[in-house]
């Protein structure tokens, strides 16, 4: 997409297995291929490397954070950028950089369990319904069309109203919006893969069907599925931002990054710090898993390209 | 489908009439409310009362305000539409310029600030960009009110203004997806054989883009700007919060928050209809784009 041409990728992952049949394991140097691959291209790997910080941020948020998330100092209230404050205090002198960092914990969380969610039982619903096909297929993906056909932010304002508020919930009704997604994007490398020449080769050895899905099946259908978990990622933090937002998500006096932006939305003319900075958070720690999305597709599954996640709002 | 919007609906916690009646009440008009919604019946009946009358177009009375959930759904749709039609605009107006002209120079200075454009465009959250907005436009600037909406037939003056902020932001994000897909398309007739085949013969560039590249990009358009045009008709319910657009988003927040649930199934009932009729435009449009399909 950006950065230098990248070279006609040498061996595809199909082309791989397809030439060295079952007993190869080629999964080692495909990843080593790719993490090369990825730091060649210098948007991704800038991306990759602003997620590892926030992600280290968010492992070490305690020591890192200069103050605790709800340390109140009336005194200091909505005190502009200073060096002592660099994102300034809010309305109830807590320090906004303090709770921006560990905010990132919380965004990243919730992200990372919803996609984890989403994740398992989709692909696992792909993976069926692409594997054997015919009723189990049928089944399947209608009840995954119905639960695509509704608006996403509203299945998850309505996941969250059965459920209450709160991280977890979240992460849950975040999930489940998000399974449909990857039920279909496995579901269709899936069907690419099933009828190539060493799954009906390992099959006529007489490999069981959980062997071959192991085996054969879902790591040659993994690229798009990886892509698709990098993106989803986003859109994860971006939901639970939102979902905060609305007060359905994280609930105070945790800092949320979509929580503080509620809560500075009403202070916007007085003090714009209170919103600018968690939103800026956001935005980053967003454009960095769509930029490594981009990066991972241009790797892994150069085809792909045209298709991209449009469907992931 | 009206099975799931039932169900899911029902699942919803808490006591729709203790909600409705406040704190205060006593056992007879609690009983009398109940016996006239007919929640004490048992589920099926409820559904298949539901579903009845449904066809009908009486989706029910609102728990909360007594007002039928038509009367409610017809009171925001204008408000509604309007900002889908608005924002799809403004996304078309971006993306189809942006894209066309980065996939005629891939690689090149103008595709790079595209592309990047387009990343911060999908990344953005929104609420936050409709902060910023107002904080720029109806704050610092004064231009612009800060939100709330007004018919066209009373004040288009106003009707416009109060438009412009939700619009553009709904838009930048809709128009930075379709952006891409733009790109993508374009770059794909671009590369294809007929193409070179015209080429070959001689045919002005002009004619070769307006005849055989632009007619083959328009069909994956049409089915991106169909997605977003239904994500917009449902589902920017934070964007209508920051800028108190009543539209169907706020409607079906506050009947989930009032557990509200006749509002909710109409509401819900509605979007889905919505993403049918608009998947059954867009087939229709293949056909008359590419006449290949009707075969």
């Amino acid at each position: 997409m950006t950065g230098a041409p990248l070279p006609e990728p040498a061996v595809s992952p199909t082309a791989t297995e397809a030439g060295v049949p079952s007993t190869a394991r080629t999964s080692r140097p495909r990843w080593r291929e790719t993490l090369v691959l990825l730091a060649r291209n210098p948007t991704a790997a800038v991306a990759a490397t602003v997620l590892l910080l926030i992600a280290l941020m968010a492992v070490f948020d305690e020591t890192l954070a200069p103050s605790g998330p709800n340390e109140i100092a009336v005194e200091d209230r909505l005190q502009p950028p200073s060096l002592e404050h660099p994102f300034g205090t809010d309305d109830l002198g807590r320090d906004i950089l303090s709770r921006v960092v560990l905010g990132a914990a919380v965004s990243l969380r919730v992200g990372f369990l919803a996609v984890a969610f989403a994740l398992v039982v989709g692909a696992l619903i792909g993976l069926l319904a692409g594997f054997y096909g015919c009723w189990v297929d049928d089944v399947l993906m209608r009840f995954m069309d119905i639960l695509f056909a509704f608006p996403a932010v509203l299945l998850a304002i309505a996941v969250l109203a059965v459920r209450g508020p709160g991280s977890g919930n979240t992460a849950l009704a975040i999930g489940i919006v998000y399974v449909p997604v990857f039920a279909r994007v496995t579901r269709a490398s899936v069907l690419g893969v099933r009828e190539e020449v060493y799954v009906r080769a390992s099959r006529s050895v007489g490999a069981s069907d959980w062997r071959l899905l192991t085996r054969h099946v879902l790591p040659n259908a993994a690229p798009p599925i990886i892509v698709q978990t990098s993106v989803s990622l986003a859109f994860a933090v971006l939901a639970e931002a939102a979902l905060s937002f609305l007060g359905l998500g994280t609930q105070p006096p945790n800092p949320s990054w979509g929580l503080m932006l509620a809560e500075g939305r009403g202070f916007i003319d007085l003090a714009w710090w209170l919103a600018f900075f968690p939103g800026m958070a956001i935005f980053l720690t967003v454009l960095c898993f769509n930029l490594l999305g981009d990066g991972l597709r241009d790797v892994l599954d150069p085809r792909q390209r045209t298709l991209m996640a449009g469907s992931g709002r | 489908m009206s099975v799931i919007v039932f169900g899911l609906v029902q699942l919803v916690p808490g006591d729709p009439i203790r909600l409705a009646l406040g704190t205060r009440f006593d056992q007879e008009t609690y009983d009398a409310l109940l016996a006239r919604s007919g929640l004490g019946q048992p589920l099926v009946t409820q559904y298949f009362g539901w579903a009845g009358r449904a066809l009908t177009g009486d989706l029910g009375v609102s728990f909360r305000s007594g007002e039928t959930v038509t009367s409610l759904i017809a009171e925001r749709l204008p408000a509604t539409l309007t900002l889908a039609f608005a924002s799809i605009l403004v996304a078309l107006l971006i993306a189809v310029p942006l894209g066309t002209l980065s996939a005629l120079r891939p690689r090149s200075v103008v595709d790079r600030v595209a592309t990047v454009l387009s990343q911060i465009g999908i990344s953005v959250p929104e609420f936050w960009m409709a902060i910023v907005l107002i904080l720029v436009f109806a704050g610092t600037l004064g231009w612009l009110p800060s939100g709330g909406y007004v018919p066209l037939t009373e004040d288009p003056g106003g009707w416009a203004q109060r438009l412009l902020l939700p619009a553009v932001v709904t838009g930048v994000v809709s128009g930075s997806v379709i952006t891409r897909f733009v790109r993508s398309s374009v770059l794909e007739a671009l590369g294809a054989d007929h193409v070179r085949t015209a080429q070959a013969k001689g045919l002005p560039t002009r004619q070769i883009f307006a005849w055989h590249v632009l007619r083959n990009a328009l069909l994956p358009l049409v089915t991106v700007t169909g997605v977003q045009l239904a994500y917009l008709l449902s589902g920017v319910v934070v964007v209508e919060i920051v800028f108190a657009w009543p539209g169907l988003g706020q409607l079906a927040l506050q009947a989930v928050q009032s557990r509200d649930y006749p509002v909710l199934q109409g509401a819900i009932l509605l979007f889905a209809v919505v993403f049918l009729l608009i998947n059954l435009v867009v087939d229709l449009l293949y056909t008359a784009i590419d006449p290949r399909i009707r075969r």
